[in-house]
């Protein structure tokens, strides 16, 4: 009898002691088919080069990684969650690369109560109206990073009057009327504003109607579409007319490879720069160059921070992740002193308060760089507006903030 | 003045691409009515093939043929090994199995892009020659685009004597107005089949070379542009080239002129035309009786 029980303690001890050397299962939500594929490949090597630099061990618990291809597409994306959640009981889910998809899979997450730490979906909902106590961004949202160009464009550049031209759907709506409203808070005037279709195979009728008179063109776009905009907006000799100012894809290093002359001098909000001087980002740029052979952009310097998320949470609870309610806890409430991006705390909706850099493409060492010819520390999603009154208001998008100044 | 001398060159412009990237789906739909949802997946393969060319340092003009080339042989194998084989099946059965195949198609190929050249968007390089603006006045006008025009019309001229003037564009129009009793009269139905198809996907293919410098090429281009040309096919009327031809340039002007002077509806503008053709003139503008 008592032999029995000895042996049943044993066995509940060792199987204790073997949950405890259970390695954590991350399930990473990214892209390898279809048009989204070269953002899916960033966000990996992003991860894997952490975790490679942490030899695969987190708080002293090996991790294993689950990667779940959504091919950018939110109905895969929710099944592919369900999977990774459902089946193999990951532990924290890191992804996935849009923002549609994150906005998919957003219900769920909160149904399901797992963490998740988004690498790079930027829309405002996510932190703002539609708040998720699971779900922490460890990147700035569409508008973070314009509401501050805005008034660098006003009160540094001296810009008075000011065209907008962006992709048709939601981040480019909201990264417009972050950097229309603060702007236009700080004396300036958006003139015009043209929304090309996302799939449009030719900008050359947007670009001629661009009004000639504006001090510059704010361009708002992500992926091929950029470097399409700034090549077509160089052949229809507006180059070096009238400035350009954009959002963080619009000249992102992903696609800043790939781009010539026709990029340099365009000046963007970012809450990155490979281009900044700082001894963390530094060693990353060379380990990230070593590695891959391209300087990190936003895809790869996401889910590199969602990395460092990770880890910060995961030392805050001694590495017990399945206590989820501390391990999230410590998770919203972490503070980074140093990492590629600067120093950054997370708000009470889950979104960093960070720097955002304004840079502007140079040509160094014979490749394309952004570099930081400004800082605003410390900036929150709310810019300089009262949370409460920017909640109260409707979330950016096509027509709000109104335009009143048109011609 | 300049607005509209700027936007009906801009109009112009696109009608030249659209007519390169069309052409060849409309001789393959005229012939074989096959509804070949891979040709947007063509003109995407023929702008990495040229890509590749331009890298490895070969010349443009080369670059075009070298894309155009590839892609036909990749159509002719498609063509011998696959479709054929769904020839046999009855009518009805048939188009939707020929639907289905090319869409997957579409898939492997676009998913073979993606391997081979990755997801990176890229731009196709010009050379010297041909980059630059023409400047009429205080208006720019990017030189290359002027350049595609001309090749559409030489591209369409060449097409229109071929398919008019020799035996064999005979022999293609016998098929598209009469499949079976050009077989009956002893056509080499097959071998015209084949030809046909290398033909078109060839088009697609230089389409593609002739597109990059303007669209520049990454993952996605294929199903940007198959529905244009599924549009300009529409509108224009069937297996017919001077169809494609009008077509091309009446959406390109539609679609310029829509999108600066009606902007709130730049993603209804494309596909209003095929509608109401749809609707008052099914066949297309220049469709052949019952095709």
């Amino acid at each position: 009898m008592t032999i029995r029980i000895w042996a049943v303690l044993a066995f509940l001890l060792l199987a204790g002691s073997a949950s405890a050397q259970e390695p954590i299962r991350v399930g990473f939500l990214t892209v390898r088919s279809g048009a989204l594929a070269a953002g899916g490949r960033q966000l990996e090597e992003g991860f894997q080069l952490f975790l490679k630099e942490r030899h695969h061990v987190l708080a002293g618990r090996k991790v294993e990684v689950i990667w779940a291809d959504t091919a950018g597409q939110p109905a895969l994306t929710k099944t592919k969650t369900q999977e990774l959640v459902e089946r193999h009981r990951v532990h924290v889910i890191i992804g996935p690369l849009a923002a549609f998809e994150a906005l998919a899979i957003n219900d769920y997450v909160k149904q399901a109560e797992v963490p998740i730490i988004s690498s790079s979906a930027a829309a405002e909902d996510l932190t703002q109206r539609k708040p998720n106590p699971w779900f922490v961004r460890a990147v700035g949202t569409s508008a973070q990073v314009t509401q501050p160009l805005g008034e660098y464009a006003a009160k540094v550049l001296g810009y008075r009057r000011v065209a907008t031209i962006a992709d048709d759907f939601a981040y480019g709506h909201e990264g417009t009327s972050g950097f229309q409203r603060v702007f236009e808070d700080n004396g300036g005037k958006v003139v015009q504003k043209l929304w090309p279709p996302l799939n449009v195979a030719d900008y050359g009728s947007y670009i001629a109607q661009i009004k000639p008179d504006v001090d510059a063109v704010y361009a708002g776009f992500a992926g091929a579409n950029g470097l399409r905009f700034l090549k077509q907006y160089a052949e229809y000799g507006l180059k070096g007319r009238i400035p350009v100012l954009g959002n963080m894809t619009l000249v992102d290093e992903g696609i800043l490879k790939s781009m010539g002359d026709e990029a340099l001098g365009v000046v963007t909000g970012g809450w990155y720069a490979a281009g900044l001087d700082t001894p963390a980002n530094r060693a990353f740029v060379a380990a990230v160059r070593q590695e891959y052979k391209a300087d990190p952009g936003y895809y790869t310097v996401g889910a590199y921070m969602a990395g460092l998320f990770l880890e910060a949470a995961l030392r805050t609870v001694g590495g017990r992740i399945e206590d989820k309610t501390a391990f999230m806890k410590a998770l919203r409430g972490l503070r980074l002193t140093e990492s590629p991006v600067g120093s950054l705390r997370l708000d009470e909706y889950g979104n960093p308060v960070l720097n955002v850099y304004i840079r502007k493409v140079e040509r160094r060492e014979g490749r394309l760089v952004n570099v930081v010819v400004q800082t605003y520390p410390e900036t929150s999603q709310f810019w300089k507006y009262d949370p409460r009154t920017f909640l109260a208001a409707p979330v950016y998008s096509r027509d709000y903030p109104p335009a009143r100044h048109l011609e | 003045m300049g607005f509209w001398l700027i936007q009906g060159l801009n109009g112009l412009a696109l009608g030249g691409l659209l007519f390169l990237l069309s052409s060849g789906f409309s001789l393959i739909f005229g012939l074989m009515r096959v509804a070949n949802l891979t040709h947007g997946a063509f003109f995407m393969l023929g702008a990495y093939v040229g890509l590749s060319a331009r890298w490895a340092g070969v010349g443009f003009a080369s670059s075009v043929l070298l894309g155009g080339l590839a892609v036909a042989v990749t159509g002719g194998l498609v063509e011998r090994l696959i479709l054929r084989r769904l020839v046999t099946r009855p009518p009805a059965q048939r188009t939707l199995a020929q639907v289905l195949v090319t869409l997957g198609l579409a898939f492997i190929i676009a998913d073979g892009c993606l391997w081979l050249w990755g997801g990176d968007p890229m731009p196709l390089p010009l050379p010297a020659a041909l980059s630059g603006a023409v400047r009429v006045g205080t208006i720019a006008f990017p030189f290359y685009r002027l350049v595609v025009v001309l090749i559409a019309v030489v591209v369409a001229a060449a097409l229109w004597l071929g398919l008019e003037r020799t035996r064999a564009g005979a022999m293609i129009r016998a098929g598209v107005d009469d499949m079976e009793m050009a077989s009956g009269l002893g056509l080499p139905v097959s071998r015209l089949f084949t030809g046909v198809f290398c033909l078109g996907a060839g088009l697609a293919g230089m389409g593609g070379v002739l597109g990059g410098p303007i669209l520049s090429v990454y993952p996605g281009l294929d199903t940007d542009m198959l529905p244009l040309a599924l549009v300009v096919v529409i509108l224009g009327g069937i297996g017919s080239l001077s169809g494609a031809l009008t077509g091309s340039f009446i959406i390109g002007f539609i679609y310029t002129f829509g999108q600066a002077l009606l902007p709130d509806l730049a993603y209804v503008i494309l596909f209003l035309p095929m509608v109401l053709v749809l609707v008052v003139r099914p066949r297309g503008l220049f469709g052949a009786r019952g095709a």
